[in-house]
Order: C-alpha cells, then structure tokens, then sequence
C-alpha cells in the first residue's frame, strides 16, 4: 500500500508535484500515466525518500520508507536502469544490495535466473544493452521478496518479448497479492498492464480510476458519413439534436450509431456512399485528458488553452 | 530464454529470505563488496604503492651516490628521503578516497543505495568505515616499502637510518596515518562535491597546491597557513625532526585530521538535507 498526501514539490519557480494525493493498493497493477515532465519520476523519488516534498508526504506500507527496518524487503524498485556501476559484476551489484538489508546470498543467483541474467551472472554490467539492465533493475527490485514494487517506465528500451516478459511479470506480482506501481507516458501500454490508472498532468491528479471505467468513458463512438446530400442529412440530425461537422468531404457526428444514422437517411430518402463508425482509441483519450497539461507542446497552430 | 522468462512470475517467491536489516554492521559488509567488486580500486592502491616507491628509490639512489652539495640535506635525512615518494602517493590515494563515494553520483547508483539504505548517515558512515582501514593498512605497508627500499639503497653509500633510531618508526608509521587521513580528506571533499572531476581538482588543490601558496601569504596569515594548512599540518608526522616553526608531528596530524572531519561533517550535513 502507498499512500501519497497532498504530496507538493517545488524546484525553484517550477512546481514538479502540485498538491498530489492518492492511494495505490495491493493486489492490482497500478498505473501511473502522463506526459513526460509531469511530475511522476519526482513523485516516485518522495516515496522512496530520495527527494524531500516541499509539502505533503508520503507513506508506505503505514510509514514513512525511510523509517523501514529492513527497505529491500519493504519495497523493491527500479528508478533507472541505466544508474548502476558499470565496473561491477551483475552478481557483486546484487550482492551488495543484498547484504546492506541483510538478506542471505543465495538469493542473488536465485533472482538473475529469475530474470534471465544467470548466464552473464559474472560479466560486467557496463557491457549489458539497456534490456539487460531493465532486467538487473528487475533482479533488485525482487532481491527483498517486497510487497511494495515501484517501476519507473520500466519497458523502455526493451524488445517485444522483453515488453511482453515485463507485462506478464507485473501481473504475475500483483496476482500474488503485492501492491504494483508502475509509470509510464504511453497508454498504450498501460492499457494491457493496468488495473488502476492514477492520471497526472503538470504535478496535478487529472484522474484516479479504475482501467476499466476509463475504457467506458473514454468510448465515445465516432460516425462519419460521406454522401453527396450532406445538407439534408445534417439538417434530419439537428432535428434530432445531432450537431455535425464537416471534415475533408466527410460529415463527422457523435451521440449516434451507424445503424441509427443508415435507418435515418433511409427512412429520408438520402443517399449514402460511406458509413464509418471509429472507436476512439484509448491513447486519444488519455492525449484529450492531458492535452493542457502537456509541458514541451510541438508549436501547433491550435494551441492548447492554458489550464485553468 | 523465451519460454523460461515468460514463466517467471511463477517463481517469484523467494526459496528463503531471512529477517535482516539495514543496519550499519550490513551496510558495512555491502559496502566491502562494492569497494572491491570494482577494478579500479586494486590498481589505485597498486598504483600507489608503485609510485611511492618508486619516487622515494629514485630520491635514494639519487643521493647515496651524489656528491651535490644540493643534495646534503637529502644525506642527512635518510628517513626523510626513503618517504619523499609519499608526496606523490598521496595523490593518488586521494582519487581514491574521492572516487569511493563520487562514483555513485557520476553514475546515479547513489538511488539505489539510498534506496537499500534510506538512512543517508548510515551508508555515508559505512563508506567510511570501509575506506578508513583499506587505506591505514595499505597506507602503512606502502610507507614502510618505500622506508626499506630507500634504506637499502642509501646503505650504498653509507647513509642509512634504522627503524630503532629516534623518531625513525614514528615518521613511517605516520607515512601510512597521512596517506590513510588523505584518503578520508578525498572521500570528505568527494561527499560534498558529488562529483569525480571536481571533487579530484579540489582535493589537488587543497592538498597539493594551496599548502605551497597560502605559506607565502604575508604576515601572520602566511605564518599560520604554513603551519597549519592542510598539508603543511598533516606532513609534519613524516618528519624525524620537524623544523621549530612548524606543528609538532602528532599536533599537526591532528590539525589535519580537524580539516578533513569537519569537511566531513558538512557532507553528512548537506548529505541529509539534500535530495539525492
């Protein structure tokens, strides 16, 4: 269980983390979504006690993390992988950690197989791709046995099977019970990893929901018609409290089936040459939820208003 | 690999992890395994060991065969001579001492420390306390290497000291103090600096350079800059005779001493403020 409380970070005049409060839970995989610079690499340093919240704190498992007896076995995590001395061996890396909390050694050869790393067990680590330190990060992060795990985009850099190996272990973590909270700035992975989405843009909670509601929320069904009377049609669907809106030769309405758009024109008599019903995807959504929020915005011409 | 990975999370539980904890006794063994899981140590003390000796041989032979009058004093103080290489071992057991903590934040490693261990003195106080005797037994071994290397050498011309003459044991057992109090001043300076290649130039700096120019300062500045600067206080337990207008051997190793702890002290003080 993490629990975050009005949690505030301030570096000089930028406020990276604005007042944040919510709660991760065990037994699901959490994910923590937004753009890059919106504040979820600083709010997972304050959990962990690297970073000092300007207000606010944090707690886990109950208390503070620096307060934990024995950390390792509190929670494990992976910042980033590429933060590791490359001089040293995979094994003598998870050795230290292992000793600083005390847990046995057999334990370090017991994770590197868990990983898929005991074969290179010996080699030094500055020579390893960045999956292979994905995958040491991972070995660390289970040296403890943790309830807590915390995964700051932890499929960056990995090949599909790595993206898939990844997704099935923290699904597999949550499933025994543990608390998951992982982050990331695509939804597209999120949206087969999660089952909670905790949403932040510019420092700020935007959403705290469940996968599931986000789906059905976020489903808003898209028609678009292409027929050669689009003045009558437009003007059967405002009569029917549809507005429209004409895009590169197609009219585009929303609040209607294709079905019920088909039987309308029909029963009017209108022509139709194209019917397309489009599924909103859930990376549109997500982008529409954190469009204002977005730090480095490409300089388009429709610029997003300021957040309110 | 494929079908072993994607069964992982099968065989996540642990066969058996036993109650431990971050406590500074673990802490100290982790970071014993971190100060020698790394090449670069061994071949810094190597290195060490090799130029002190080195230097002071040179020094040795140099003057067991001169007849410079230059050279005189260097006769004279045939314990002094045997341990002139320490002033350049001391160069390089201060990049240890830097390297031993700075190396955590060139590479970012130092999160996940902090994140094994969050108490931010207990790790710093445990680098230390590895550090400190690595580089008091390595220190000493090195200073009396080069002592009996460089008596050897100046027997051939008659010259030598014994370790049973006056003072004689205490200036090489303070050969290996010094290089064991710079290791410490590199590892105090590497703390506050965070960085390796600044943390190396101050440390050269205040160890090697400054002590020569602060000495020429006027007035009573100069005076007490010459006596007690860094290593104007701490070279003084390498002499047999130190001069009269100089900190006595032990009072000057303490001076020095003071300057790398209170250094230390603001590192474990800005190390608790600071985010890491």
């Amino acid at each position: 269980m993490i629990e975050v409380h009005h949690l505030t970070k301030r570096f000089g005049d930028t406020l990276a983390v604005d007042d944040l409060s919510f709660t991760v839970r065990p037994g699901r995989v959490t994910g923590f979504l937004g753009p890059n610079g919106a504040g979820k690499s600083t709010t997972m340093r304050m959990i962990l006690g690297l970073d000092r919240p300007t207000a606010g704190f944090a707690r886990v498992n109950g208390r503070s993390f620096a307060a934990s007896p024995a950390p390792l076995r509190e929670v494990g995590a992976l910042l980033d992988a590429r933060a590791v001395q490359g001089g040293r061996s995979a094994q003598h890396h998870l050795l230290s950690l292992a000793q600083s909390n005390g847990i046995p050694r057999q334990r370090v050869p017991e994770v590197l197989e868990l990983v898929g790393l005991a074969a290179v067990a010996k080699r030094r680590i500055g020579g390893f791709s960045l999956g292979m330190l994905q995958r040491l990060g991972i070995a660390a992060a289970l040296l403890g046995d943790p309830q807590v795990l915390i995964f700051d985009e932890p499929v960056n850099g990995l090949d599909p099977e790595g993206i898939l190996w990844i997704r099935n272990l923290m699904r597999g973590l949550a499933a025994q019970g543990r608390t998951v909270f992982v982050s990331s700035h695509l939804m597209s992975e999120m949206a087969q990893t999660a089952d909670q989405l905790i949403v932040i843009g510019r420092g700020r909670l935007l959403a705290d929901v469940s996968m599931r509601e986000f789906i059905a929320r976020s489903a808003t069904n898209r028609v678009r018609v292409r027929t050669p009377q689009g003045a009558a049609l437009a003007r059967v669907l405002g009569e029917r409290g549809v507005g429209v809106t004409e895009r590169d030769g197609y009219l585009e309405l929303d609040g209607m089936s294709s079905t019920q758009v088909g039987d309308l024109a029909a029963a009017h008599h209108i022509t139709i040459y194209e019917l397309i019903e489009e599924q909103a995807s859930l990376e549109a959504a997500f982008m529409e939820m954190t469009r204002e929020s977005v730090e480095y915005q490409a300089s388009a011409g429709d610029a997003a208003t300021p957040a309110a | 690999m494929a079908t072993n990975t994607l069964r992982a999370e099968h065989r996540i539980g642990p066969s058996a992890v036993a109650a431990g904890a971050a406590r500074l006794p673990n802490v100290i063994r982790s970071e014993w395994t971190k100060l020698w899981s790394v090449r670069a140590t061994v071949w810094t003390l190597l290195a060490m060991l090799v130029v002190t000796v080195g230097l002071s041989a040179l020094f040795a032979s140099t003057a067991a065969t001169s007849t410079d009058p230059a050279m005189e004093h260097m006769r004279r103080d045939p314990t002094g001579t045997s341990l002139a290489g320490i002033s350049l071992g001391q160069i390089v057991i201060v990049v240890l001492g830097v390297m031993s903590i700075s190396t955590e934040y060139t590479s970012g490693s130092i999160r996940t420390s902090l994140i094994a261990v969050p108490r931010r003195l207990t790790l710093l106080g445990a680098k230390a306390l590895v550090l400190a005797p690595v580089a008091l037994v390595t220190g000493t071994v090195t200073s009396f290497a080069a002592f009996f290397v460089g008596q050897a050498l100046l027997a051939t011309g008659g010259i030598n000291a014994d370790l049973s003459d006056p003072q004689v044991l205490r200036a090489v057992v303070g050969g290996g103090l010094f290089l064991a109090g710079n290791a410490l001043f590199g590892f105090a300076l590497g703390a506050v600096l965070r960085s390796t290649a600044s943390g190396i130039t101050v440390a050269v700096a205040v160890l090697k350079i400054l002590p020569e120019l602060v000495a020429q300062l006027p007035g009573t500045l100069g005076d007490w800059a010459q006596k007690g600067f860094t290593s104007n206080a701490g070279q003084q337990i390498l002499q047999v005779t130190p001069p009269a207008d100089r900190l006595g051997p032990w009072t000057g190793y303490l001076v020095f001493t003071i300057w790398w702890v209170v250094i230390l002290a603001i590192a474990a003080v800005l190390m608790r403020r600071r985010d890491a």
